[in-house]
């Protein structure tokens, strides 16, 4: 009677978290989704403490008080630091599905080596090496993320890396095969599997450089929600096998739309060592740059009728959505048509664009994607890039040397005027020369973002002073 | 284990591909505005693993063991509460234009 009750909790966990997913299909619905989640994972708890043999309560509630303790103040961090909290959490994911499934396996080969079937032995196996190479991995794509000093930020490479990579995934691979095979007498094996798993996550990651960081992130989301399917075959139980599998496949979808705006295949991201391509490919001569003050440029922007900014990376770093928010308040008022163009990849990780801006409470109807705004670009009078860079570079269309050449792009360029906000003209993280800067009607705003738009904010509001 | 009524794997494959497939008939659904909450919401559904931790720890084991379950009840518990949390707090900020 008991076990039914558990397995119908479970069953109505199931149904609330396809609900969940299926109410983040429209901003208006999303938050429904946010409670009828919690109300599944409510269930599927409250299911799960009524299991037969439960003794350790204290030993639940100290994880659970613990868990809460840590929970509620990262859910804390400003939104510029999603991306860190998103890897750190896909973290947590990977050590407790590799702990548990470490758990297990140690349990039954002490008292029941008859449960160890070749099927769940393989779930084990899976879990583990999914689950702890989940782990260090977010673990080093959080520290890139968040500049940890001693995690090297740029791509780290060196001669054989993917041959010794793989070579080191085949070893644990056979070595997972060695448990399956005899998972008793072999047992030694499986702690060098764990080794294995652990340090190839590390590997995998540290030759990945920010601009890729989009698409690992969504990759590993994919693993932690494998790694709990894989838990769910261990453990024989559908809720952990349906739940992950919708995460699993989340992150599957997200890593293809990511690839997919990059033009590029997963292999070449996750093996390309990008960082290193792009090296090769700062070359030829100067050319000139125009420059632009923010007085001049307020005066433009002041007089057109459809703004289109470009947001990137360079806007997080500066946390100058604020400013833009003022920016967009400013123009608006005076009727002109502000909108923000939005490319999959801007940023470090699926949709941080719009959740910075949508911070800022600018409505989000006015946060359009590549693909919709491209054909009204022709009929801009001014693009303002801040932050942004691969993501306008015309190069990607018709340069075939490029490492981003085939990339979509937002077409900046076909716009009547062009104003760049940018540091300087290093050629940026990428180490690409971008077209767009020189090009005939681009004029270029030196100094930080937030620095350069607070002071277009400061002419435009200056001038509405004087009428 | 003891806790349900033993299914082969083959009806846990089953049920693993369906999944899949509903999974990835929702998921490109999904307005691409949301695509960093979505991803917040994912890893708190995925921590779904606590379902696993609790039995682990709660059953009475080797302390070694008990002491694995902990930890990964911790580990989960923390994406639980931040995961749904930090969702929430992001799509509150998704607004339309107020109408005027």
């Amino acid at each position: 009677m008991r076990l039914q009750a558990i397995q119908i909790a479970y069953l109505i966990a199931t149904a609330l978290f396809i609900f969940s997913l299926h109410w983040m299909n429209d901003p208006k619905s999303a938050r429904r989704g946010v409670l009828a989640g919690v109300a599944a994972m409510a269930v599927a708890i409250v299911g799960t403490l009524l299991s037969p043999g439960l003794v350790h309560w204290h030993w639940i509630a100290i994880g659970v008080v613990l868990g809460t303790a840590v929970g509620v103040p990262l859910s804390w961090v400003p939104l510029t630091a999603v991306p860190q909290r998103t890897a750190l959490s896909h973290a947590f994911g990977g050590l407790a599905a590799g702990l548990v499934g470490a758990a297990e396996y140690y349990l039954w080969v002490g008292s029941e080596p008859e449960m160890l079937t070749p099927f769940r032995v393989f779930a084990i196996v899976a879990e583990i090496i999914l689950g702890f190479l989940t782990f260090t991995g977010s673990l080093m794509a959080a520290g890139k993320l968040q500049e940890v000093k001693w995690i090297p930020q740029r791509p780290v490479t060196y001669p054989f890396q993917n041959q010794s990579n793989f070579l080191l995934l085949g070893v644990a691979v056979l070595c997972g095969i060695g448990v399956i095979l005899k998972p008793v007498e072999w047992s030694f094996l499986f702690p060098v599997v764990i080794a294995l798993a652990l340090a190839f996550g590390v590997l995998l990651i540290i030759p990945i450089g920010g601009a890729d960081m989009p698409t690992v992130i969504a990759l590993l989301n994919s693993y932690a929600g494998l790694s709990a399917v894989a838990m769910g075959f261990v453990l024989d139980n559908k809720l952990l096998i349906t739940a992950g599998a919708l995460d699993g496949s989340s992150g599957l979808i997200l890593s293809i739309i990511m690839c997919k705006a990059m033009n590029r295949s997963f292999t070449n991201v996750l093996f390309g060592a990008f960082g290193q391509v792009q090296a090769k490919a700062v070359a030829g001569e100067q050319k000139l740059v125009k420059q632009e003050t923010p007085e001049g440029a307020a005066q433009i922007m002041e007089q057109a009728n459809l703004v289109v900014i470009v947001p990137g990376y360079g806007m997080a770093v500066a946390q100058a959505q604020h400013r833009v928010r003022e920016l967009y308040d400013q123009l608006s008022k005076r009727g002109v048509d502000v909108r923000f163009a939005i490319h999959p990849v801007a940023g470090r990780m699926p949709g941080h664009m719009n959740v910075l801006l949508a911070e800022t409470e600018i409505p989000y109807d006015k946060l359009v994607e590549m693909d919709d705004i491209n054909p009204d670009l022709p009929q801009a009078d001014v693009v303002l890039v801040i932050g942004a860079n691969d993501v306008v570079n015309p190069a990607a269309r018709h340069e075939k040397t490029s490492p981003i050449y085939g990339m979509p792009i937002i077409d900046a360029d076909k716009a009547k005027m062009c104003f760049a906000i940018k540091r300087s003209m290093n050629p940026g993280f990428a180490g690409i020369d971008n077209e767009l800067y020189t090009a005939d009607h681009t004029y270029m705003l030196f100094g930080d973002a937030k620095g350069v738009v607070g002071e277009l904010v400061k002419n435009l509001a200056g001038g509405s002073g004087m009428h | 284990m003891d806790t349900a009524p033993t299914t082969d794997f083959i009806t846990m494959l089953f049920v693993f591909m369906l999944a899949t497939f509903i999974g990835l008939g929702i998921i490109t659904r999904v307005s691409r505005l949301l695509h960093t909450p979505l991803m917040s919401l994912t890893n708190a559904i995925s921590a779904i693993a606590v379902v696993g931790s609790i039995l682990v720890t709660g059953r009475d084991h080797p302390p070694f063991i008990t002491l694995l379950g902990v930890i990964a009840l911790f580990a989960s518990m923390t994406n639980i509460i931040s995961g749904f949390l930090i969702t929430d707090r992001m799509l509150k900020m998704f607004k339309k234009e107020p109408t005027k």
